[in-house]
């Protein structure tokens, strides 16, 4: 047998940090990069005696993003301890939503290949955060300053079925944490974080395999190939005969391999009890009506409108939506152009690529992009040229009609300036004329560069090779 | 100055008489404490110099004007659980023994507000668990009625200083009787609130849905007195409440009319119940059904249920409130550690005493997975049975009247008497109101023969508090106050 005679089971299990100004059950503020320590109390750092007082905004997170992962709002929650010794844990204890989360049974879209495809949730609860341990060659110092800061978990079924599911998930649930507002979702802060489970099982068959836990993964990149790497070793695993054992291993990012963690002894025995400091949560319809009514449009709405309003394809509108920031650059850029089909192929060729896991900003003024884009419609400039204008404005951000002005970048597209260039083309090419009279079509693309170099990339393409053709056509 | 025979209404008003000043009632406090401490050792710190210096503020206060809080000028002590920044709570740990916290319990700012004295943080088994005061790491403290015997606990130290006036008062705390069970081995009223009626906030937890604390009084007017003082609604504890009911010192002059007292014949035939002690509790019963209350049996079913469920759900949630003692971030640390692991181990093996570890390992095996529906669930569920069973009997009674301990204090370094229960058996009729959040009143009913206090607990619906003092003011008025045991030793 193959590996492709096996199939990938994964769940994902996703922590995003929420961004509420104060921590879960303290006033301390939640801001990334404090000095150590700066952000501390009596409560997240369990002092005798100190209490915690549930930040109700943080309730209101976690519904937003229940709404928008169509989960059932849970009108009862509980708070549990989950005991465990470790030093960035001070009350030894984390608290978190074991046995009533808040949220439950909701789903999300991803988009595989031409399809639709739903991704069920199991559920998600809130809990806190622990703090950072920082290892030096002295000895191990511990900040504390992420203690207690709010987190929720986004429990998913195992209902992906290959890197790009799992990664195309995710990428739509930072979509959703971004465009609820509830998290900024970078994974280099570590306000994304994902566990993968993942089990394989021959094609055809329907119960679960073995599960294999892989931590530790910081960027969309290694999760995909973590996940390749670790279905490859199980296949082999169960190919060579053997068995595999439920685990948790870390991927390892230079031999592209994952690794068994140290094992413990036995299970962990989290000794979850309800904790008797905290009041169960209790939540109305007409609060979770009231939240609904706040949570601004989000991906799948978007999407809807942009091929709606602007003839886009459904290719092109999940690509602009799948990002929150890339979807309200399209959205203030698309203000400056009467053309959105051209200013959508510059941001999918050339903006969209730029926009990485973490990127927050624009890139460049959403504004001038839409002005560049009207010159392209007007022929008044070619795509190369558009490319470098564009990449220029990446740098500083300037008028681009006037900047094309200045540097001479207009497209040529009257006949009688590009007659000379075009001559010495067919001049100084007699190989690639003979071949394209002997019908090798692809020959006329070096006569049309030709032209190009001597008009430093301003001619009208098409106007050049109209001419090209009329010039060297044997018939 | 005869302030040890004197209520704190009394020497409220001497303050303002000019008859003496806070300053010097602090001395006289602590010339006592200095005559007696060594033998009594009901404190852990004495906050000698913090004393004298709020006497001297109250004193500018009581100069200036009248119309001050009762308290102003009064040295009262408190717990060695009780958060007072800047000074020690060790909670008779050595695991805390240097921890000084850097903030206030709820409940201290109230009566520092009021213009409090503290005279210090007061002995009390370690971490509040234990009835003798005998499991504190650092000393036992004595009863001053018999220094050979116990003055119970937890709040040992907190009742020994009142009784044998090293203060005019304490500030206790109550897990499953340490209020009541020292003040009825003390001779003092102890006052176990509704569960949400005192602030948590700042307050080392033991059992977080068993914790409150509670005034410890000579009389049963201090004791309302100070109820005033310290029932308020904290925002930051989430099950603080807020009773809108008239002043509890108000509410002892209402009309006594003619309550039902209900009297259950489980706790009164439960075996180990001294004769002497029986006797006492009847002629209060009696006392009442003169005075004109109803008295009526109530069948409590409960009460062997509760002290298995009191023990596993005190440890489960001690358990995770004791974890966070672990050398790394405040506390003791051990040394000559190599990893995380031995760290731990070797801190918590140093620092913590051998009852605090029993209840850390019975939570953690009735929290364990295996356990958890046998042992943790079935108590909460037993819980709730005796929460229900006295809201049903409260339907048909104001009150009831039980004992607080089976027997009278007991001798230092032995365990009282056994009846079934073991160790556990002295401290089982303070469980039940715990369990159900309910107030209870440990009121002194009188001396045996060998000259050592006895105690009647009244209990109540939740927030019935005014009413138990009024019913414990009613018998209090009738038979005076217990007497000290200076006067016992006259």
């Amino acid at each position: 047998m193959s590996i492709h005679d096996y199939e990938c089971v994964i769940g994902l299990e996703v922590h995003i940090e929420l961004k509420t100004k104060h921590k879960l059950f303290c006033e301390c503020d939640t801001t990334f990069g404090a000095v150590p320590n700066s952000q501390v109390c009596p409560v997240c750092l369990a002092m005798p005696g100190a209490l915690p007082a549930l930040n109700r905004e943080v309730v209101e997170f976690a519904i937003r993003a229940g709404i928008a992962t169509h989960c059932t709002i849970e009108p009862w929650s509980r708070f549990d301890r989950k005991n465990y010794f470790y030093p960035d844990l001070p009350k030894a204890y984390q608290v978190t939503q074991n046995f009533f989360p808040i949220c439950t049974d909701g789903y999300i879209e991803i988009a595989v290949g031409e399809d639709v495809k739903r991704i069920r949730l199991e559920r998600i609860h809130i809990e806190e955060d622990a703090g950072k341990l920082i290892h030096q060659d002295e000895g191990t110092l511990i900040d504390c300053n992420r203690c207690g800061v709010p987190l929720i978990e986004v429990v998913s079924k195992p209902d992906m079925r290959s890197a790009e599911e799992a990664v195309a998930y995710l990428r739509k649930l930072r979509a959703m944490a971004r465009y609820t507002g509830i998290s900024d979702g970078k994974m280099n802060e570590g306000s994304l974080r994902c566990d993968v489970n993942i089990s394989i099982r021959k094609k055809g068959e329907d119960a679960l395999g073995t599960r294999v836990e892989l931590k530790n993964l910081n960027s969309f990149n290694f999760i995909a190939k973590a996940i390749e790497s670790e279905f490859k070793r199980q296949v082999a695993v169960l190919e060579e005969g053997g068995s595999l054992v439920q685990e948790t291993r870390r991927y390892d990012e230079k031999t592209n391999q994952t690794y068994a963690m140290r094992e413990k002894q036995e299970a962990a025995d989290y000794r979850y009890f309800p904790d008797p400091d905290l009041v169960p949560v209790e939540v109305t319809e007409a609060e979770v009506d009231l939240i609904r009514s706040t949570i601004p449009r989000l991906a799948d709405e978007r999407k809807a409108e942009y091929i709606k309003a602007y003839g886009l394809s459904d290719y092109e509108a999940e690509r602009l939506t799948d990002d929150k920031e890339l979807s309200d650059f399209f959205e203030k850029a698309v203000q400056a152009t009467e053309h959105p089909k051209t200013l959508v192929n510059l941001i999918l060729a050339d903006v969209a690529p730029l926009y990485t896991e973490d990127t927050v900003d624009d890139l460049l003024n959403p504004v001038s992009l839409g002005q560049l884009t009207n010159l392209v419609a007007r022929e008044d400039i070619n795509s190369n040229t558009a490319r470098k204008v564009l990449k220029a404005l990446m740098e500083d951000d300037f008028d681009p009609e006037s900047y094309v002005k200045e540097h001479e970048l207009a497209q040529i597209n009257d006949r009688e300036a590009l007659e000379g260039a075009v001559k010495l083309a067919v001049a100084s090419n007699e190989k690639a004329v003979k071949d394209f009279q002997n019908g090798k079509e692809s020959a006329m693309r070096s006569l049309i560069g030709r032209v190009m170099k001597e008009t430093q990339g301003r001619a009208n393409p098409i106007l050049a090779e109209t001419m090209l053709r009329e010039a060297i056509s044997v018939d | 100055m005869d302030y040890r025979s004197m209520e704190l209404k009394e020497i409220a008003q001497a303050l303002r008489d000019k008859a003496f000043s806070s300053h010097e009632l602090t001395e006289a406090v602590f010339e006592t404490i200095d005559a007696q401490e060594e033998t009594i050792g009901a404190y852990i710190t004495l906050t000698r110099e913090r004393a004298l210096r709020l006497a001297d503020d109250a004193d500018k206060r009581l100069q200036a004007s009248e119309d001050l809080p009762p308290l102003c000028g009064i040295p009262g002590a408190l717990k060695d659980n009780i958060a007072v920044s800047g000074e020690r709570t060790t909670n008779a740990s050595r695991m805390l023994e240097h921890f000084v916290p850097p903030y206030d319990a709820y409940i201290w700012r109230l009566l520092e507000q009021q213009g409090m004295v503290l005279t210090g943080k007061t002995n009390m088994d370690e971490f509040a668990m234990g009835h003798s005061t005998e499991t504190s790491a650092f000393h036992p403290t004595r009863n001053p009625y018999d220094t050979t015997r116990v003055p119970g606990g937890s709040s040992g130290g907190a009742a020994a200083a009142v009784a044998s006036g090293e203060a005019c008062f304490s500030i206790g705390t109550d897990t499953g009787g340490s209020i009541r069970q020292p003040a009825a081995l003390c001779g003092l009223v102890g006052m176990r609130p509704t569960y949400g009626l005192v602030s948590r906030r700042g307050i080392t937890a033991f059992s977080s849905s068993l914790d409150q604390a509670g005034p410890m009084t000579r009389s049963v007017r201090d004791n309302a007195l100070l109820l005033d003082v310290i029932a308020q609604k904290d925002p930051k504890d989430v099950h603080s409440v807020t009773f809108r009911g008239m002043s509890y010192t108000e509410s002892i002059s209402e009309n006594f009319g003619r309550p039902v007292i209900g009297w259950p014949e489980s706790y009164f035939d439960s075996g180990d119940l001294n004769p002497e002690v029986r006797r006492l509790l009847e002629q209060a019963l009696s006392f009442y059904e003169s005075a004109g209350a109803k008295i009526v049996p109530v069948d409590l079913k409960t009460l062997d249920a509760s002290l298995a469920a009191y023990y596993i759900i005190s440890s489960a949630e001690g358990f995770a409130s004791m974890n966070r003692y672990d050398g790394v971030h405040y506390g003791r640390r051990a040394e000559d550690i190599e990893t995380i692991e031995e760290m731990y181990i070797k801190s918590r093996t140093q620092a913590l005493g051998p009852e605090v570890k029993q209840r850390i390992l019975l939570g953690c095996f009735a929290l364990s997975e295996e356990h958890y529906q046998d042992y943790y669930m079935k108590a909460a569920q037993a819980r709730s049975l005796v929460t229900e069973e006295f809201e049903r009997v409260f339907g048909s009674c104001d009150a009831i009247l039980t004992p607080v301990t089976a027997t009278a204090a007991w001798p230092l370094g032995s365990l009282p008497e056994e009846a079934g229960g073991g160790k556990y058996s002295n401290d089982r009729f303070t469980l039940p109101a715990s369990l159900a959040g309910m107030p209870a009143l440990s009121v002194p009913i009188g001396l045996n023969k060998e000259g050592l206090p006895v105690a009647m607990q009244l209990m109540g619906a939740r927030f019935s508090e005014g009413l138990l003092y009024r019913l414990a003011a009613r018998f209090e008025d009738e038979h005076g106050l217990l007497p000290t045991p200076e006067e016992v030793a006259r």
